[in-house]
């Protein structure tokens, strides 16, 4: 089964086609740099307006590198939520007039969870049932996943996602927006126990950074003077320390009480090293398998989108053209 | 004439039923600019104001500096911009604001400093400082005098001013 995905829930513009959910047959994102040549320069970036003066060229340059045409396609699958409800509703719309069209089912899919099904394009796949992490500037998501279609939601945040305090802490620190690459990088060279942050919301399966980045901000102004130069590392290894173990953390209670043996770990975030290592550690120590999408499988695309699309297509799941897009996915909703 | 309220928060609960108390007496239609540095609140308010306006358990009101804007269902519609990452008025026309800010709704915007000549003539303005960890000083100015007296008695109400 052939599957064109769609994607244009935050700022990338994206569709790829996916052959039977496994095999990538092209994965096309608008911020490409060779896209942007296409494209006439043109940075897709924030607004719907983008979204839909970029969809078109988008798709069309998804069939062509799969060297298919929409003949060829069985199925289309979009993101339904949660976003940007402007710039949702220009690939939501674009996949249901290509349906209708072409008379070929339509599914909306919730882009959390397709960043779950990104492991499936990779070689190794996880068994289910598995515990799975989403982690990204918009999301902090904890589930059980048992099926394709039974994806459960244990905790997330109740305030900041975890990319995003990232963010927020390179901007305090003077490092530039966005902060996940900077802070990655100089942390490295940084002592992650020199300052002793808070550990927030230890009891609860939900997240919250807000009080962390408060921390932060207390710490910086209780330093006479800004951080010498030398010290930024220290500080942000350690800031990074205490949003990793929380992940960390988290992510294996929920593991202990899935009775599967493998956690996934997914999202934007899941580049960041130390993240990794973390995770690797504590697999490890648990016995437990850790499966992470490759870098480009981390961040948004749409051919994890066209993947979870054609699971759900092969289970019956078919939506009428009336689905509508949603803004924020209320927990307890598949 | 703009009047202001000055109030005084000494605690993150204090800040979440400040902003409930706003929340329950909303109107439709109304706009609320946050302008406040990083961790000064803006966000723990609005949650308040969700918690006023009756928005479902079921949905976290949660920091829109990703997503640009959230919206919620509630007694009145609760539409949460962070306009932080705009780079100019042009965006702010791509987000579909000015549908946003002339529906029914409530709007709250963070960061709205950034965006003062878009903001209606009645916007409610609240000003946010830390004053330490956990205290805040939030300061209430509008020009709509309807606005103003009616969040004022309601927050004198509830105890704080």
């Amino acid at each position: 089964m052939l599957v064109l995905g769609i994607e244009s829930s935050c700022d990338e513009t994206a569709a790829a086609v996916v052959s039977d959910g496994r095999r990538i047959l092209s994965n096309v994102v608008a911020s490409q740099v060779d896209f942007h040549a296409l494209y006439g320069g043109v940075v897709p970036e924030i607004a719907s307006r983008k979204h839909m003066e970029a969809i078109l060229p988008v798709i069309d340059r998804s069939l062509e590198e799969a060297g298919v045409s929409l003949d060829d396609i069985d199925g289309v699958a979009a993101t339904r939520g949660p976003g940007l409800i402007g710039s949702i509703l220009v690939g939501l719309s674009a996949a249901k007039a290509i349906a209708f069209a072409r008379e070929i089912p339509f599914v909306g899919v919730n882009h959390i969870a397709g960043h779950i099904a990104a492991i499936f394009l990779e070689e190794k796949v996880p068994p289910f049932p598995f515990t799975a992490l989403v982690v990204s500037g918009g999301h902090t998501n904890i589930y059980t996943v048992e099926d394709f279609d039974r994806m459960r939601l244990l905790g997330q945040t109740r305030d900041d996602a975890a990319g995003e305090a990232f963010d927020k802490a390179a901007k305090m620190l003077g490092l530039g927006y966005p902060g996940g690459v900077v802070i990655d990088r100089l942390a490295e060279q940084g002592d992650a126990g020199r300052i002793r942050f808070p550990r927030p919301m230890k009891n609860s399966p939900d997240f919250s950074f807000s009080g962390l980045k408060t921390a932060l901000l207390s710490y910086l102004k209780q330093c006479e003077e800004p951080p010498a130069q030398d010290d930024i590392p220290h500080v942000v290894a350690s800031f990074q320390q205490a949003i990793i173990d929380v992940l960390v953390e988290k992510t294996m209670r929920a593991a202990g009480y899935c009775p599967g043996g493998a956690v996934v770990v997914a999202g934007g975030v899941a580049a960041n090293r130390r993240l990794r290592q973390c995770f690797r550690e504590a697999c490890e120590a648990d016995g437990l398998d850790l499966y992470i999408p490759s870098p480009a499988l981390c961040t948004d695309n749409a051919a994890m989108i066209a993947a979870y699309g054609t699971r759900l297509l092969e289970k019956g799941i078919v939506h009428s053209f009336d689905l509508n897009a949603l803004s924020r996915w209320p927990v307890g909703m598949d | 004439m703009m009047s202001v309220l000055i109030l005084r928060s000494k605690s993150l609960e204090d800040t979440l039923r400040i902003g409930r108390i706003i929340g329950e007496r909303a109107l439709p239609g109304m706009v609320i600019a946050l302008v406040g540095d990083l961790g000064s609140g803006k966000t723990s308010l609005t949650q308040g104001i969700a918690a006023g306006l009756e928005v479902p358990d079921e949905y976290y009101v949660t920091s829109p500096s990703f997503t640009l804007v959230n919206e919620y269902p509630g007694r009145l519609p609760l539409y949460h911009f962070d306009v932080y990452r705009l780079a100019g008025p042009a965006d702010l026309d791509d987000l579909g604001y000015d549908d946003y800010v002339s529906g029914a709704g409530l709007t709250a915007v963070e960061w709205a400093e950034k965006i003062m000549d878009r903001l209606p003539e009645d916007v409610v303005i609240v000003r946010m400082k830390s004053l330490s960890d956990e205290e805040r000083a939030i300061e209430l100015s509008s020009r709509s005098e309807e606005s103003f007296e009616l969040l004022k008695k309601a927050l004198e109400e509830g105890g704080f001013a």
